[in-house]
C-alpha cells in the first residue's frame, strides 16, 4: 500500500507527539526533539491529551481496541497542522495503518485518518525531507565514533535510513562507522518481546555480538523500544557500549 | 501419513532448536549466505532493474491468480492436446488415491522423485511405500532427508538445519559410506547410488514449479539434472501441481525464472531450466510413455476466495525464509509443518486451520524483512496481522490479553488516565525492583528493563511553558 502524500510541512507549527515510552521512560529525549525542533527554526507545540497511537492493540490483533485509541488520537490532534514524532514505529502506525483501520463508510473518521497520515513525519524524515536540512550547524564536544541501527519500521514501513544518516555525517566531530548486519531486526517486535521471549533473546544477542564487534561506541537509531531492547541486553550482557536515539546525539552538539 | 502437524507447539519446538547448537550453526550461515546471494544476483544490474523484474514478476502472478479458473480450463484442454492425462484432486487423500493408481495400472514397482513441496502436504511417499513401492527421492537434499527420516526445514533447501559432518553421519549409518569430511566426496557417493534408481525407476514423480496454460506444459527448474532424469528416463511420469501454480504464458514463465533462481539461490538462472511438453513422440527416441498432472487443490481453492489469496502467488523460492530473523534462530522445523518462515506462518493457518496454527502469526517481530525479499512483492507482515485479528475475532487468542487489552484502552483514552498509569508504573517498580509480574517476568530473563522516569515528559514540558512564561 503506498502511503499517502503529504504537503510541505514548511513554516507550519509543529504539534509534537512524543509516544508514551518517551513520555514516561525517555523524557529527556523528548526534551532533544523540541530542542532539535526549535534549533531550526520551528514552532512546536504539545497537545495535551496525547497518550499512544494504540500500536499495541493493531499488532496483537485487537482493532477494536486501536480503533478507540485512535479515535483519542483524533480528539488530542485535532487541531495540528503538521505531526512530528520521535519514532518510525509509531509513525508507520500513523502513516500506514490509520487509514487501513477504518473504511470510507466510517465517514468523519475515515477522513480524519487520512488527515493524520498526511500530516505526520518521523522526526529525521521531518528535517531531511520535510525542510530539506542535512547540515544542522552542530558539533559534539569532542569526537565519537557511531553506528546506525535501522530500526524495521523506519526502514521497511517509511523507506527510512539515508535521513538519520545525512543528520549524522554533518553532525561535528562525529565519525560514522559500520554496523554488520545493522537492517536486521533486533527481536523487540512489540509484544512479541514478551510471547516469544526465547527467540527475542536470541534476535538479540546476534544483535548484541555486532554492536561488540562495531568500531562504534554509540548506536544510534530511531526508535526507543529497538533502543529499550538493545541497551537492556548490552546492560545485562556488561557491555559498556549504549543505544541513543538520534534527537539525543544531535542535541549533545547544540551550541551551549 | 502426511508431515505430522505440529504447528501449536511452535513454542516448544522452537525451543529445541534454540538449544541445538549445530543447528543455530547451520542455519544461521546457510539462511545468511541465501539472503547476502540474492541481494547480489536480483540487483546486479542495479536497484532499478531488480525491483522492475519483481513488479514484473509479481504482475505475472496476480494476473494468474486474477484468471484462475479460465486458465485452469484452457491448461487441461491444451495439456491434453500434448497427450498428458489430466486428474484433478480435491485433498490430499484424492491425490495420493491417484498417485496408487496410476502406478497399478502401469506395474510400477521403483519410484524416483524430484523435489516437490507439495509432496510433502500430501504424504504421498509414506502412502506409496505403505503400497508396496520403493521410493527414492533425487534430489540430494531431499535424499539426505529421506535417509534421516525427517522432513525438509526449508523449501528450497531442504537440510538447512544440517551440518556437513551430521549430513556425513548419515551416509556412512545408512549407505556404508566410508567416512570422509570431503564434500565433493560425500556427493559423488550419492551421485553413484542415485544413478542405480535413476536407471531401474519405472516412474517419476516431479513437482511442477510453473504450469504453463498457453502450451499446456510444466515448468521445471532444477540445479542437479535430477529432475530431468525423472521426467525423462522411466516409463511414467506424474507432475503434482498445486492449481496456484498456473502462469498464463511462456512469456510470464520467462520473467518468474529471472526471479525464482535470483531470489532462491542467487543464480541468474537455474542450471536446468525446463518445459515440458508430455510424452516422448512417436519420432523420439526417449521420454516417458505416459505423462500425467495431477492437479492438488488440497485448501487452496477456499484461500481464494479470501483476502489472503495473495499468499497463492508464492513461488516457494524461500528468500523469506532466509530473510526472517525469526526463522533464522528458530529453523523451519519449529513451525510444525511443511512450510517454515514468513510464509509458513501464514500458509499453515490458512491451510490447515487457524486453530491448529495458532501461535504462527505471532511468530514474527513484523520487521518487515520478508515482504522486502519477496520476488512476487507478498504483503505478508499485513497477512500476519489479519491472522492476528482473526484470532482475537475467533476467540482463540488468550483470553487473559482480550482483558488486558481492554483494560489498556481505557487508559489510553484519557491524560490522566494515562498518567495516572505512568505513576502506578513508577511507584510499581519502585517497589518491586527489577522483578516483573505476570508475562512482563519473561522480559528481564535476558534483559533489564529501563527505569521510568521520575517526572514525565508532559510535566516537564509543563514546568517548561511555566518558566517561558515567567
Amino acid at each position: 500500500m503506498a502511503l499517502p502524500a503529504r504537503e510541505s510541512p514548511k513554516g507550519k507549527v509543529v504539534s509534537l507527539f512524543v509516544t508514551c515510552i518517551v513520555d514516561m521512560v525517555y523524557p529527556d529525549t523528548g526534551m532533544s526533539v523540541v530542542d532539535i525542533l526549535e534549533h531550526v527554526g520551528a514552532r512546536v507545540v504539545f497537545p495535551p491529551a496525547q497518550t499512544c497511537c494504540g500500536q499495541p492493540a493493531f499488532n496483537s490483533g485487537y482493532r477494536d481496541e486501536a480503533r478507540t485509541v485512535a479515535r483519542h488520537f483524533f480528539h488530542a490532534f485535532q487541531d495540528a497542522e503538521v505531526i512530528v514524532t520521535p519514532s518510525g514505529s509509531c509513525a508507520t502506525m500513523l502513516r500506514h495503518e490509520y487509514p487501513s483501520l477504518f473504511a470510507p463508510e466510517d465517514g468523519d473518521l475515515y477522513k480524519q485518518a487520512q488527515r493524520i497520515a498526511e500530516i505526520t513525519w518521523e522526526f529525521s524524515e521531518y528535517l531531511v525531507e520535510g525542510l530539506g536540512l542535512v547540515n544542522l550547524d552542530l558539533a559534539l564536544p569532542a569526537p565519537q565514533r557511531f553506528a546506525m541501527h535501522d530500526a524495521c519500521h523506519g526502514l521497511r514501513g517509511l523507506g527510512l535510513g539515508g535521513a538519520a544518516r545525512d543528520l549524522l555525517a554533518q553532525l561535528g566531530n562525529a565519525e560514522l562507522c559500520e554496523l554488520n548486519e545493522c537492517e536486521v531486526c533486533c527481536g523487540f517486535g512489540g509484544l512479541f518481546s514478551i510471547k516469544m521471549p526465547a527467540l527475542s533473546n536470541a534476535m538479540l544477542r546476534n544483535k548484541i555480538d555486532n554492536i561488540k564487534s562495531s568500531p562504534a561506541e554509540t548506536i544510534v537509531t530511531g526508535d526507543v523500544s529497538c533502543l529499550t531492547q538493545m541497551n537492556g541486553g548490552l546492560s545485562r550482557s556488561k557491555s559498556s557500549k549504549r543505544v541513543l536515539h538520534l534527537a539525543d546525539v544531535l542535541a549533545k552538539g547544540l551550541p551551549r | 501419513m502426511s508431515v505430522e502437524l505440529r504447528s501449536k507447539d511452535f513454542v516448544s519446538l522452537a525451543d529445541i532448536a534454540l538449544h541445538n547448537p549445530d543447528l543455530q550453526k547451520a542455519v544461521g550461515s546457510g539462511t545468511r549466505g541465501g539472503y547476502h546471494n540474492r541481494a547480489k544476483a536480483m540487483f546486479e544490474f542495479g536497484d532499478a532493474h531488480g525491483e522492475n523484474m519483481r513488479a514484473q514478476a509479481a504482475e505475472a502472478k496476480r494476473r494468474a491468480l486474477r484468471k484462475l479458473p479460465e486458465l485452469l480450463e484452457l491448461a487441461e484442454d491444451r495439456l491434453r492436446e500434448n497427450g498428458w492425462g489430466v486428474e484433478w484432486a480435491e485433498d490430499a487423500e484424492a491425490a495420493n488415491r491417484l498417485v496408487l493408481d496410476i502406478a497399478r495400472r502401469h506395474a510400477v514397482e521403483t519410484v524416483t522423485k524430484s523435489k516437490s513441496m507439495l509432496s510433502e502436504e500430501l504424504g504421498v511417499n509414506q502412502v506409496m511405500e505403505a503400497a508396496g513401492l520403493r521410493v527414492v527421492e533425487t534430489d540430494l537434499g531431499e535424499y539426505i532427508i529421506q535417509l534421516n527420516k525427517e522432513s525438509p526445514s526449508h523449501v528450497v533447501a531442504p537440510v538447512m538445519h544440517m551440518t556437513k559432518a551430521e549430513i556425513r553421519d548419515v551416509f556412512v549409518r545408512e549407505l556404508d559410506m566410508q567416512p570422509t569430511d570431503d564434500a565433493e566426496a560425500m556427493v559423488a557417493f550419492a551421485r553413484k547410488r542415485l544413478r542405480q534408481d535413476f536407471l531401474s525407476a519405472d516412474m517419476g514423480i516431479s513437482g511442477g514449479n510453473f504450469l504453463i496454460a498457453e502450451t499446456g506444459s510444466i515448468g521445471l527448474v532444477m540445479n542437479e539434472g535430477n529432475g530431468r532424469l525423472c521426467t525423462s528416463m522411466p516409463r511414467v511420469h506424474i507432475a503434482l501441481v498445486g492449481i496456484e501454480k498456473i502462469v498464463e504464458t511462456v512469456a510470464d514463465y520467462a520473467t518468474l525464472t529471472q526471479v525464482l533462481p535470483r531470489s532462491a539461490t542467487g543464480q541468474p538462472l537455474s542450471v536446468y531450466t525446463n518445459i515440458l511438453s508430455g510424452p516422448g513422440r512417436a519420432q523420439e527416441v526417449d521420454g516417458p510413455e505416459r505423462c500425467y498432472v495431477i492437479l492438488v487443490d488440497n485448501g487452496r481453492s477456499k484461500i481464494y476466495g479470501t483476502d489472503y489469496a495473495e499468499a497463492l502467488a508464492c513461488i516457494r523460492c524461500g528468500a523469506c525464509q532466509n530473510a526472517c530473523p525469526v526463522y533464522r534462530s528458530a529453523g523451519g522445523h519449529a513451525y510444525g509443518w511443511v512450510y517454515g518462515g514468513p510464509i509458513g506462518a501464514v500458509l499453515t493457518p490458512l491451510l490447515v486451520g487457524l486453530e491448529n496454527a495458532a501461535p504462527l502469526p505471532h511468530a514474527s517481530s513484523l520487521c518487515g524483512s520478508c515482504k522486502q525479499v519477496c520476488p512476487v512483492d507478498i504483503d505478508l507482515p499485513r497477512m500476519l496481522l489479519d491472522l492476528r485479528h482473526d484470532l482475537v475475532q475467533s476467540g482463540e487468542s488468550a483470553s487473559g490479553w482480550d482483558v488486558a487489552m481492554k483494560l489498556w484502552a481505557v487508559g489510553m483514552t484519557s491524560p490522566t488516565r494515562f498518567a495516572l498509569g505512568g505513576r502506578a508504573a513508577r511507584a510499581g517498580q519502585a517497589l518491586l525492583g527489577d522483578y516483573m509480574p505476570g508475562p512482563l517476568g519473561n522480559w528481564s530473563e535476558e534483559r533489564d528493563f529501563p527505569a521510568f522516569a521520575p517526572k514525565p515528559f508532559r510535566q516537564l514540558w509543563k514546568e517548561r511553558e511555566k518558566g517561558s512564561g515567567t
